[in-house]
């Protein structure tokens, strides 16, 4: 059902010096320690992990339940800083497909997709036979998705013996993670061009409409990268 | 004390309510992004478009996060943030694209500088 051989290739990339397990564990101990103040017990913080995985949006509903904001509004807030995810699988699954892979693998590994395990597939898939490409996707899920339900839990063990220092210091291994993985992607002029315009677009456009500023910026800088590229010849 | 208990159960609900809205928004996208690429060929130009817009927004949340950070970030200084990504990014490019390096440094330097 699932070529075993290939699934350990893409759960073993959790090893190495491109290893995402580090930014993973800094983050996720990070955000454990605030579920914790913003009051869920562990069983809720593991399932948080658990069910939703995705980083911002997580810290988007522990900071609404902090002011006390309603769950509609945490559904849109969460549903926008999410809506990532849409382009993020939309340009990593055609990859994956092969027509004789059952549907339910797509259906149920999409939910693995995070920005690391997104950015680790698309740095390593071309080395993985097309047939088998959705196993190892299915590897580097199962890694990534398990360190992150794991770190929650040490996270908010450790919550009383991490000082504000030692939180701040954990909060910005993710973001430098994830700049050194896209720099290391800036391969071809029209991911350089979205990369570069995405940056520099994100917080600008954040001081107009601070919910809108991610979809805006991204449908903006990336149409631009690609109109560009294309008109370019690549 | 049944006012305090009654007042915990409330709270309790609220946040399992708010995990299963996180959970589905988030899914959501997830599950879409699936069904559509269904229909979307590795060599069409939607592809392409698709992974520049993804890039982008990547990039746009990676902006944001180090120039007006939620959560705990936002209480060191902006000009340490782009000064610590800018050294661990020069260690990134230096070290053969090494990436234990440069992250493992980012936190000491920040934890020390802030």
């Amino acid at each position: 059902m699932i070529n075993s051989k290939v699934f350990f290739q893409g759960l073993t990339s959790l090893k190495g010096s491109r290893s995402p397990a580090i930014p993973l564990a800094a983050c996720f101990i990070a955000l454990g320690a605030l579920l914790k103040d913003a009051g869920l017990n562990i069983q809720q913080s593991a399932a948080s992990s658990l069910f939703t995985y995705a980083l911002p949006g997580q810290l988007v509903m522990a900071e609404s339940l902090l002011v006390g904001a309603s769950v509609i509004n945490i559904f849109i807030a969460v549903w926008l800083v999410n809506f990532r995810l849409y382009p993020m699988t939309v340009s990593l699954f055609p990859l994956l497909n092969h027509t004789s892979q059952p549907k339910w693998k797509y259906y149920l590994s999409c939910h693995f997709l995070a920005v690391s395990s997104w950015l680790i597939a698309k740095d390593s898939y071309k080395k993985i036979n097309k047939k088998h490409r959705i196993d190892f996707w299915i590897g580097i899920g199962i890694g990534t998705w398990s360190t992150a339900i794991l770190m929650t839990v040490i996270g908010y063990l450790a919550a009383d013996y991490l000082n504000k220092d030692m939180l701040i210091g954990l909060a910005i291994v993710n973001p430098v993670y994830f700049f050194c993985m896209m720099i290391g992607a800036m391969k071809n002029l029209s991911i350089s061009l979205a990369v570069i315009l995405g940056t520099v677009l994100g917080p600008l456009i954040y001081l107009i409409s601070t919910e809108w500023a991610l979809l805006f910026a991204g449908l903006i800088a990336g149409s631009i990268a690609f109109l560009f590229s294309e008109k370019n010849g690549k | 004390m049944l006012f305090y208990l009654a007042r915990k159960m409330e709270n309790s609900q609220i946040i399992i309510l708010a995990i299963i809205a996180t959970s589905l928004a988030t899914f959501i996208s997830r599950f879409m992004g699936a069904l559509t690429s269904e229909k979307v060929s590795v060599k069409s130009k939607i592809f392409q478009w698709f992974n520049c817009v993804a890039y982008s927004t990547l990039a746009a949340l990676l902006g944001r996060m180090i120039i007006f950070p939620a959560g705990i970030l936002a209480e060191s200084d902006l000009i340490i943030r782009i000064v610590v990504v800018f050294i661990c990014v020069t260690i990134f490019l230096i070290s053969k694209k090494n990436l234990v390096i440069p992250t493992v440094f980012s936190a000491i330097f920040l934890s020390i500088l802030s």
